[in-house]
């Protein structure tokens, strides 16, 4: 099911009305019923998926919870008895009891994922290296349904399970919570990756109507489907025009090309995003944001800190630093240390760590080695970044024009270009390919595309662009006018008339302008398919 | 913000929004008045009387062959077309439940060419056959039997959702006849006073399999049993159009059903019974055999209206005179028609004055 599923959409009004007529007590069992129901659209047998999840999680972390209260029982018992490295060493062995449990959890449940969506493509990659050496042999490649969203809620209930290991916060003791964290509906299509802190509460605390809130979360949701079904879906015929005719469209047409998927892809992702934290609002459920306005970021390590935040910081929280401090990576700084020299050893924790961390991001974005290579390229410009930052620094302090808002401009510009590029590897179907395509851009020479009306033959015809171009521009707009706080709360505060005005405009807006129904081919949201 | 003041302020703005929705889908959706007029004929019988004693229903073959003012000159017969473009059985069937919730006519006359479309056709041809119904059970079942897999029932209920997209391709006819179309129509019948003879036309190529789908068959059997409920006379007819080609297989399984239940069966494409219908192919289309122009539906007409009045004692109701008010209105209209089709036939080449 996707947002724009009219199903989706008349369920939601319906969820929302009866979430306001049913008592506190039971609203969270009711969004529980409504998320079940909402996966079980998506297909019945996903549920079993989901189950095994919030099952075993449910258990494991209670069992670790469980095991820590008895660990500090024992030392308390022994406070006076034993000594400082005593008590230390049973503490540590505790830990690495529990650590087994959750080794366990995560070993299922990433498990699960690795056989559904990198089964078939690990032993593509065997059967090829078997026959690299000559192998006859194949192995059989069975190919799974990826359930909706499985990398999300998989990534958010396993963010859970270690900050209970961590003794962050108490398990969850109902399980049918537990199951609303893992199953929460509006999370499941694109996200965030909430954490069970920020989430847990506004989902259990059962929040009553208040307008203000509710008509703030409307006007959130549609301006989500505003990017969606306005802009994103709308570029959708060109985007797919031009990665599926490679022959034909080369050159600028892949400078083009990079400008529609940039657009396809900050309007649907966002979109959807917006859309997620504006039935939160309307719920009273305080959803993380996951956006920044990134197309202001001045580099890439700054884009990366706001664009998908939640899986940026569930990374680096749950793999990066780990990585970085486990027992090999400390062996390695202090062998390299001694062997490499001072500076080397300093980095190549830090290189390693960085390098790991972007070949599971791009293996989390798909499998496929486009993913893995656009990964590995993004760890290789952020590691060069860093590295050069003394020099910008030297740059900046020279060149008093460096520092002014058209630089800064320049900066975003180039930035969102370079994201553009790297995301090449996203679009076209294999890894060859995209070099290619990207070479035809310095020796195929067609600039006349952008004038003589070749662009009208992607599938986008004059009101197409109109809407496009007037879109972009409401979304600058907006992007600029929200550095300053919430456009819509400032407009609530100011004239509820205005912002009621604002509503109905938007909903019109989406209606009319929307590239929905027949005529259109109805997309998915890209970042569903992870 | 009071309560009172909150809730009041939330409806004022959701009706609001639901008011101007309802006035931009008005706008959005197609007029129908220049091109494609035949998306008006299933509305337009809402706007006229609802006395008819002969119901046609079908498609093209029939708002396009038979004549309602001929008969009623001719014989004092009321009669109406509820047909559309490619008008499917299931289309058919629910009309004639939608019409008989307005009147009960003596005799329904039904076209069977649409017996060899066993499942839903073109989202285009369902638009024009449904959105104009009014709303009522009948409606909704017809739109639950035709629709194809893209469309969905909700468009229906919010035609905005199915004609959003036209907001780049509105003219003056969206904004002229935004508060309703003008009356195009002669009880169901669409006028064509052009001539275009019928020249090698093609034959039906040869078919797999001729026989009807189990559909089609079931709804012919509810259209007769609505029919008997009612007391209503069905007579089963094929159209004289040349084209789509009627094959003798089809022919055959119709005769064997009207014969076994016992109900007329008129083949219009009969050598015979063309011969006691005049119908010159040369003169009595508009467009090479498909369709008759009014010539053409004019003497269809007279000789069907003397079947009928001879065999379902159908009277003259020339007499009466609120019936014959509504009739003088709609023959005075129709007149007119032909006397500006021809003119601008004479001026311009064809009968739109384009």
């Amino acid at each position: 099911m996707l947002f724009t599923d009219s199903i989706f959409v008349i369920g939601l009004i319906l969820l929302c009305i009866i979430y306001f007529l049913v008592p506190k007590r039971f609203r969270w069992m009711l969004l529980l019923a409504g998320s079940i129901g909402f996966y079980a659209y998506s297909g019945p047998l996903n549920l079993i998926y989901m189950a095994v999840t919030a099952l075993s999680t449910y258990l494991i972390t209670l069992r670790m919870e469980k095991m820590a209260a008895a660990a500090k029982e024992t030392v308390a018992a022994h406070k006076s008895e034993w000594s400082r490295d005593e008590k230390k060493a049973f503490k540590e062995k505790a830990k690495s009891k529990r650590f087994r449990w959750l080794v366990l959890c995560l070993v299922l449940n990433f498990g699960m994922l690795a056989v559904v969506k990198y089964g078939a493509f690990t032993l593509r990659n065997i059967n090829t290296v078997i026959g690299w050496f000559g192998g006859s042999k194949r192995l059989p490649v069975k190919h799974f349904l990826l359930p909706m969203g499985m990398s999300f809620y998989l990534f958010q209930t396993m963010g859970y399970a270690i900050d209970v290991y961590r003794e962050k916060y108490p398990a969850e003791k109902n399980f049918a919570r537990l199951g609303l964290f893992v199953s929460f509906f509006p999370q499941l299509i694109q996200g965030p990756i909430s954490r069970y802190d920020d989430l847990a509460k506004g989902l259990y605390a059962g929040n009553g109507y208040d307008p203000k809130r509710v008509t703030l979360g409307v006007q959130r949701i549609l301006w989500g489907y505003f990017k969606k079904v306005c802009l994103a879906d709308r570029v959708m015929p060109a985007v797919t025009a031009l990665i599926s005719n490679t022959d034909q469209h080369q050159g600028m047409y892949v400078l083009m090309g990079i400008l529609y998927y940039t657009l396809r892809i900050y309007a649907d992702f966002t979109g959807g995003i917006d859309i997620t934290i504006g039935i939160g609002q309307v719920l009273g459920i305080p959803i993380t944001e996951n956006f920044n306005r990134p197309f202001f970021s001045k580099n890439i390590t700054e884009y990366w800190r706001r664009w998908h935040i939640t899986l940026g910081t569930w990374f680096k929280d749950y793999l990066f630093y780990p990585i970085s401090v486990c027992q090999p990576m400390l062996k390695l700084s202090k062998w390299s240390r001694e062997k490499l020299g001072k500076n080397v050893g300093k980095y190549l924790p830090v290189y390693v760590s960085t390098i790991a961390v972007w070949f599971v991001t791009g293996l989390w974005h798909g499998a496929a080695w486009n993913f893995i290579v656009w990964g590995l390229m993004n760890a290789v410009v952020i590691l060069i970044s860093e590295r050069l930052t003394p020099l910008y620094n030297k740059f900046h302090k020279k060149y008093a024009w460096s520092n002014t808002r058209a630089y800064d401009g320049f900066m975003a510009l180039r930035t969102t270009f370079l994201m553009g590029l790297l995301r090449m590897f996203d679009c076209y179907l294999d890894v060859p390919l995209t070099f290619k395509m990207f070479g035809t851009m310095f020796y195929k020479w067609n600039p006349q595309i952008l004038w003589d009306g070749s662009l009208m033959k992607l599938g986008l015809s004059k009101p197409d662009y109109l809407v496009l171009g007037v879109g972009i521009v409401l979304l600058f707009t907006a992007s600029m006018l929200g550095r300053r706080g919430s456009v819509r709360e400032r407009l609530y505060d100011k004239s509820k008339l205005l912002s009621c005005c604002m509503t109905v405009a938007l909903l019109l807006i989406v209606v009319v302008f929307g590239a929905y129904g027949i005529g259109y081919d109805s997309s998915q949201f890209i970042y569903n398919q992870f | 913000m009071g309560k009172k003041k909150r809730i009041f302020a939330g409806l004022a703005t959701v009706t609001s929004a639901v008011v101007l929705l309802a006035a931009v889908q008005r706008l959005l959706q197609p007029k129908y008045m220049s091109d494609v007029v035949e998306g008006n004929l299933i509305a337009s019988y809402y706007d006229t009387g609802k006395d008819h004693d002969v119901l046609f229903i079908g498609d093209c073959e029939c708002y396009e062959n038979f004549s309602p003012v001929e008969m009623w000159r001719d014989y004092g017969i009321s009669s109406t077309i509820r047909g559309s473009a490619q008008q499917l059985i299931w289309q058919s069937y629910y009309l004639l439940e939608d019409t008989l919730r307005y009147e009960k006519p003596d005799v329904v006359v039904f076209n069977v060419l649409s017996m060899k479309y066993g499942e839903p056709q073109s989202e285009a041809y369902n638009r024009m056959s449904i959105e104009g119904m009014r709303w009522s059970k009948s409606k909704v079942n017809c739109i639950k039997a035709s629709m194809t897999e893209e469309e969905s029932f909700l468009s229906y209920v919010f035609p905005i959702l199915r004609y959003h997209s036209r907001w780049s391709e509105l003219t003056a006819d969206d904004f002229k006849y935004y508060f309703g179309a003008e009356p195009n129509f002669f009880s169901g019948y669409y006028l064509r006073a052009d001539a275009k003879p019928a020249e090698n036309v093609p034959k039906g190529t040869p078919l797999i399999d001729y026989s009807f789908s189990e559909n089609c068959w079931n709804y012919l059997d509810k259209m007769m049993s609505l029919c008997a409920e009612n007391n209503i006379q069905l007579v089963l007819i094929k159209a004289p159009s040349l084209y789509p080609y009627w094959y003798e297989e089809w022919d055959e399984q119709i005769t064997e059903y009207a014969e076994k239940y016992h109900l007329p069966y008129i083949n219009f494409l009969d050598p015979s019974i063309q011969e006691q219908t005049g119908i010159d192919y040369a003169a009595d289309t508009y467009d090479g055999g498909l369709h008759l122009n009014v010539y053409g539906a004019e003497k269809l007409s007279r000789w069907f209206g003397a079947y009928l009045a001879e065999r379902y004692d159908l009277r003259d109701r020339s007499g009466e005179s609120k019936l014959a008010a509504e009739w003088d209105e709609i023959c005075a209209r129709y007149d007119a028609e032909i006397a500006r089709q021809l003119k601008n036939l004479e001026q311009y080449g064809n009968v739109k004055g384009e």
